[in-house]
């Protein structure tokens, strides 16, 4: 008796590719404490390195003395910006035309700034030798806000580049100007604020946050002298473009150069550019010939690296009475901090923050955003936001509230009155891109339809009315948020980062016995790409995933890609993965014709195998077509199968969601405690549902530290708060409310398998749902707009302000 | 993140722990659980030359009955204080409040006795403690003595506690079958210290209150016990104007720093509302 | 600095050591055992990424001294797994049930909710929810951590009854 062949659907189940809920690979290691991060790596000879920082925030450095650093035993260096200067690596190029300090040269512009770095045996000879540096400053005034660095007597902060009138992004207009950057018409956009029936204007800040992933920043660097080749582990997105920039700035040829992304323990966007401490920890092992470790602590991490946010935006939106919006302006001042290491595509000094007329059709709008320096951490770009989609969907999704207060209308039937129909796409934005694919309609009726959203509103006005009478001293708030934002950075002709194309990779190689290997451009930090792009792979040429492990972060081994960030590996390298794998599909087709003796048009693509068309017992599987690569001689074709595609997507991809909010505010406290939150996000195809499910939780939970109450800020001499998990506000399992997702699917048309990505969508839509929410609880009592974040104190003084408590 | 160097001894007595205090001087510090005092090492706020751990002086660790006294011992954990049933039956505003310090592996290891001899004012207990009226046992090279928990702190980090001395028990009188009582505190998240809280023991008499006892956490550089607010309420009904006047005493001696909780004048608020909620919880406990 | 010698038991097996008192035992678990399962994540004793099982108790070992640990039992993540080297439930159930992204929060995450289950063996949501506010997650979310600690649960109540 014969085995029942299995069929099509067991086939596609066993594959376990495009759409299911694969379990992860990578679980294994890290449920059992076997991962490998960065402050793992234990080598022969190591030695560690550490940091004096500044204590001021703006101030002349008058004198450092190392000696008695260098006399504690175990210290083995004490470098300084003098120390650097012969190799001229003082200062860094940032990724946004910028200069960075890499120790601070004569003067010192941040709180936290690095002023030497020490280089001991251990590390805690090393946190001894920090403390035994003296350094003498004589303290400068201090910028601690964007609003005052135009000021006509504000203090110079770079004096390195104060003669310089021209910046890497078009003429400087002040001492602490670096570029105005804009976009869209502002001619038709004034024509259109001038003849509106009615004009909304508001302030909206984005107050400075960080990314803080649980695992800091640092690195291993180890100079072997005796081959000439330098390698450094180190927690970057970017791997490939660290070695290209670490080449350029030590004249190391790259080849000599190799950078390795080990297992990195969260990244959001922190661990995008180049810190002082790789290139330290860099230049103390080529000096001593020993790999030097710098691993930052959490305080470090939090108030000199990368921040993200701190944007001013002044908005102004014009509509009909009846809520037609006919135009859209808004100035952005942008904080950068000391230094614009801004990590954005070189053309685009404020990231895509262009994409601000969100889901909207808006005929006319227009773009102008200032950057500023001032004595703050440098950055700005960071934290699940997609170069500035969190900030311009924030603005645009609270513009579009304060319309709605303006008109007196629902804020979700405003959106539903202006959406980009489906039959607009693909659509080209008055800023400028061109929207690939969306259903906005669909999408909104099926969350608002879900969540009973004229059941809530009616509970909302019994709500006001208890309260009204003393019954209740709580306020029920809803929040909508529709946003559309813009990822896949992106096609090479406008999308480079210093340089470098943002095209991205995939190469495979099937070995004989029919599995396979695969190797990326890009580097997960959590997203699960060793699962999640074997899937796709397992579809394209019908290998199991679990017979196909996946690389990345080794730039010895991995082909060039521009890293992982901006939810660009699904648009960009998980297009390439799907090409190679069509370029190995074809070259199997080719294979499996020669070994059927048929024409390769007579064959046709079934699930994992190539089958003669009409005869459908006559085929062979793709591992069988493997070992006959590397077995038999075919005329035509080069033994092996193998295939590497470099994918330079021809846009970037949009997707969309709408999310709902519910809040409940106690009037007398202002504690707002998050009812209930439903996210309907829309990335396109699905890759593997569970995936994307953890990626939102992860990213609302984000979005609610950022909306609830994250905030680092500086004082008038530069003190900087929120600076230590004391705090800078993560929410523990306590704080964090149970998250309902749901999805619709719109395919992007542009992408070979339709995917859009989604790591960052809950970031930008989150954000704007809780605080549209809150605002919305103080709405019938004539609040129009409050500023993030919405910590208890600030959430009590709008009820203060409003004559509510009394 | 690294703290400086020290000296490390485990005595196993409280004469030997006091001898040791005497012997070597004003740079030894003792360490209960740690956790208020590692984590000042680890940013080199605090640096000891020596080191003083208590964890193997066993007769510090006790939870028990002393005739109309409870005492517990410094050294018992929150965890084990949340876990006595003695207290759950006899004062359950202890759990109440250790259930609300910091998290659950803190509260493994950090003691009663550290949580109320630092001085920290963003501490739980000392307020509590000065609810309860408790009596601080110390010891030192002059020997034993008792001080009062509303008389102990002078200052943040500042307490009637003398060098060479170390507290090795509360105690305070069993608080009367069916007492009410509550501590209401509010924070930004899980762990933090509190924006403002308020500790209310009372008892009642049918309708009339007929004692009651109510402090402040950290709404000032010390615990406050608010002795007018208490009095407000005594003789009352717990009605309206009498709730309405201890909260305004309450609020009368709060004096909280402005933080990343909020400036000064919104906790002193936040206190206040505080106070009356943790009346009204008292007064539903309160069996009259 | 004089260093001391330390002696504990640590996965099961008596390990000794110099070390300066002032070492962390996070420290003295990463660097001298190799141990590199638990992680640091800040400096101020929040995030519990480094938690371990001390004394049948879970303890931020960030902020205890070695010599404080001196002559303890101490189990970190590594020592999680059942005695016949197969995954411990919760382990299982954190894979099952996509707990961890990064999985640097994961080994102190485990280790934690490992005691949790033992004090509490069939604790509600909320329940879970208090019982890891001392462990920290920047990537998930917390809800299929929540989910997994819930399954896991379920699968060791279910064994224990199998048992009796």
């Amino acid at each position: 008796m014969t085995e029942q062949a299995p069929t099509s659907e067991e086939r596609v189940a066993k594959l376990q590719g495009l759409g299911c809920s694969r379990k992860r690979v990578e679980d294994a290691r890290f449920t059992q404490g076997k991962g490998n991060y960065v402050d793992d790596i234990k080598m022969p000879g190591m030695v560690f390195g550490d940091f004096v920082r500044s204590p001021y925030g703006h101030a002349r450095i008058k004198s450092i003395n190392k000696d008695a650093a260098l006399a504690l035993p175990g210290v083995i260096a004490v470098l300084t910006a003098a120390d650097l200067k012969p190799l001229n690596l003082h200062y860094m190029p940032t990724l946004a035309g910028d200069v960075q300090a890499v120790l601070a040269d004569e003067k010192v512009l941040f709180q936290n700034q690095e002023v030497a770095f020490v280089v001991a045996e251990d590390r805690y000879i090393a946190a001894d030798a920090v403390e035994l540096v003296e350094v003498e400053y004589e303290e400068l005034p201090v910028i601690n806000i964007a609003t005052k660095a135009m000021d006509p007597d504000a203090p110079v902060l770079r004096e390195d580049i104060k003669d310089k009138t021209e910046g890497a992004h078009g003429p400087r207009k002040h001492h602490n100007h670096i570029f105005t950057w804009e976009a869209g018409d502002a001619r038709a956009t004034a024509k259109a604020l001038d003849s509106a029936e009615v004009v909304a204007s508001e302030l909206i800040t984005y107050q400075r946050v960080h990314p803080c992933p649980l695992e800091t920043c640092g690195c291993v660097a180890s100079m072997d002298k005796i081959n000439g080749k330098l390698t450094i582990w180190g927690t970057f997105q970017a791997p490939h473009a660290v070695r290209t920039v670490a080449s350029l700035i030590t004249n190391i040829a790259e080849h000599n150069i190799r950078i390795v992304s080990p297992d990195i323990g969260g990244g959001f966007g922190n661990k995008v550019g180049v810190y002082p401490g790789y290139i330290c920890a860099a230049v103390a092992s080529i000096v001593t010939g020993v790999p030097v470790k710098w691993i930052e602590d959490r305080i470090e991490n939090l108030t000199a690296t990368a921040f993200a946010r701190d944007y001013h935006m002044t908005g102004q939106i014009a509509a009909t009475k009846d809520g037609k919006i006919t135009g859209l302006k808004c100035h952005v001042l942008a904080d950068h901090g000391a230094f614009d290491a801004c990590a954005d595509p070189t053309q685009f000094p404020a990231g895509f923050f262009h994409i601000c007329t969100g889901s909207y059709d808006i005929p006319a709008a227009h773009v102008e955003v200032d950057g500023v320096y001032t004595n703050k951490a440098p950055g700005g770009v960071a934290y699940r936001c997609s170069f500035r989609v969190t900030e311009a969907s924030y603005f645009i999704e609270r513009m579009v509230d304060v319309l709605a207060r303006k008109l007196d209308m629902d804020p979700a039937e405003l959106r539903l009155k202006n959406f980009i129909s489906k039959e607009q796409f693909p659509y080209t934005s008055a800023l400028g891109w061109e929207y690939d694919s969306g259903d906005y309609q669909t999408a909104m009726d099926k969350a608002m339809k879900a969540i009973d959203y004229a059941g809530l509103r009616a509970e909302q006005k019994a709500n006001r009315e208890a309260f009204a009478r003393g019954e209740t001293r709580k306020l029920m708030g809803i929040g909508t948020a529709f946003f559309t934002e813009i990822v896949g950075a992106g096609p090479v002709k406008n999308c480079d980062i210093l340089g470098l194309g943002m095209f991205d990779s995939c190469e495979i190689r099937i070995h004989p016995t029919g599995s396979a290997i695969a190797r990326l451009g890009t580097i997960s930090q959590g997203q699960g790409h060793a699962t999640t792009f074997a899937q796709i792979l397992a579809t394209e040429i019908g290998i199991p995933a679990e017979n196909i492990t996946v690389e990345e972060g080794d730039t010895d081994t991995a082909p060039y890609g521009l890293g992982t960030y901006g939810s660009r590996s699904t648009p960009v390298a998980g297009a390439a993965t799907a090409m190679a794998g069509r370029k190995i599909r074809a070259k199997a087709q080719m294979i499996a014709a020669y070994l059927l003796e048929v024409h390769d048009d007579d064959l046709e693509w079934d699930v994992d195998r190539f089958v003669v068309k009409g005869a459908p017992d006559r085929f062979k599987t793709m591992a069988e077509i493997a070992f006959a690569s590397y077995n038999k001689a075919i005329p035509g074709l080069e033994p092996g199968l193998e295939a590497v595609s470099y994918y330079d997507p021809p846009n970037m991809t949009y997707p969309f969601g709408a999310y709902f909010c519910v809040v409940d505010v106690d009037v007398d406290t202002g504690v707002t405690d998050v009812r209930r939150f439903y996210a309907l996000d829309d990335c396109g195809t699905r890759i593997n549902p569970m995936v994307i499910e953890g990626q939102v939780h992860g990213g609302l939970t984000e979005a609610l530290a950022i909306a609830m109450g994250q905030e680092i800020s500086y004082d008038e001499i530069g003190n900087v708060s929120g600076g230590s998990l004391m705090d800078f506000f993560l929410p523990t399992a306590v704080e964090t409310p149970h998250w309902e997702t749901d999805f619709t699917v719109t395919p992007s048309p542009h992408h070979p398998i339709g995917a859009k990505g989604v790591g960052e969508s809950p970031n930008v839509g989150g954000v704007s749902a809780f605080s549209n929410a809150v605002n919305d609880a103080f709405a019938h009592a004539g609040l129009v707009h409050t500023q993030m974040p919405h910590d208890h104190w600030r959430v009590w003084k709008v009820a203060n302000d409003l004559g509510l408590n009394g | 993140m690294i703290p400086g160097q020290f000296e490390y001894h485990r005595p196993t007595s409280v004469a030997d722990a006091v001898g040791l205090l005497g012997k070597l001087g004003g740079e030894a510090r003792v360490v209960a659980g740690g956790h208020s005092l590692i984590p000042m090492m680890k940013m080199r706020m605090a640096q000891p030359d020596h080191l003083i751990d208590l964890q193997d002086v066993s007769e510090l660790k006790y939870i028990l009955e002393d005739g109309d006294d409870l005492v517990i011992g410094a050294m018992s954990t929150q965890a084990e204080v949340i876990a006595s049933d003695l207290l759950a039956r006899k004062c359950p505003i202890l759990a109440e409040a250790a259930l609300q310090i910091a998290d659950p592996q803190i509260r493994y290891v950090g003691t009663l006795g550290g949580n109320v001899a630092n001085g920290d004012p963003g501490n739980d207990m000392p307020a509590i403690m000065q609810a309860l009226d408790a009596r601080y046992d110390l010891a030192g090279p002059n020997g034993k003595r008792q001080v009062s928990a509303r008389e102990f702190y002078e200052g943040a980090y500042f307490t009637k506690l003398e060098d060479g001395e170390i507290l090795t028990s509360v105690r305070f009188a069993t608080p009367a079958a069916g007492h009410g009582w509550s501590y209401m505190k509010q924070k930004r998240k899980i762990g933090d210290y509190a924006t403002a809280a308020a500790s209310v023991m009372l008892t009642l008499s049918g309708d009339n209150c007929t004692s009651a006892s109510v402090s402040l956490t950290n709404v000032a550089s010390t615990p406050l016990y608010a002795e007018a607010a208490s009095k407000a309420l005594i003789g009352t009904a717990l009605d309206a104007n009498a709730v309405d006047k201890a909260v305004e005493e309450a609020m009368a001696i709060a004096d909280p720093a402005s933080d990343g909780r909020g400036p000064s004048a919104y906790r002193t608020k936040v206190a206040g509302v505080m106070v009356r909620r943790a009346i009204e919880a008292a007064r539903e406990r309160a069996a009259g | 600095m004089d260093k001391m010698h330390v002696k504990l038991t640590v996965n099961g097996r008596k390990v000794e050591g110099l070390a300066e008192p002032r070492t962390l035992l996070i420290h003295f678990l990463r660097e001298e055992l190799n141990l590199t399962g638990p992680h640091i994540g800040c400096d101020t004793s929040h995030c519990g990424a480094c938690t371990v099982d001390m004394n049948g108790m879970s303890v931020k070992s960030c902020t205890v001294f070695v010599a404080q640990a001196n002559g303890a039992e101490v189990t970190t993540i590594e020592g999680i797994a059942n005695a016949d080297g197969t995954l411990h439930a919760v382990q299982a159930a954190f894979a099952e049930h996509h707990g961890l992204q990064c999985g640097f929060c994961t080994p102190g995450m485990i280790t934690r909710a490992y005691r949790l289950l033992q004090e509490n063996p069939t604790p509600t949501e909320e329940e879970i929810r208090y019982g890891i506010s001392g462990n920290l997650c920047r990537c998930t979310g917390y809800q299929n951590i929540v989910k997994a600690i819930q399954a896991a649960a379920t699968t060791l109540n279910e064994a224990k009854e199998a048992a009796e």
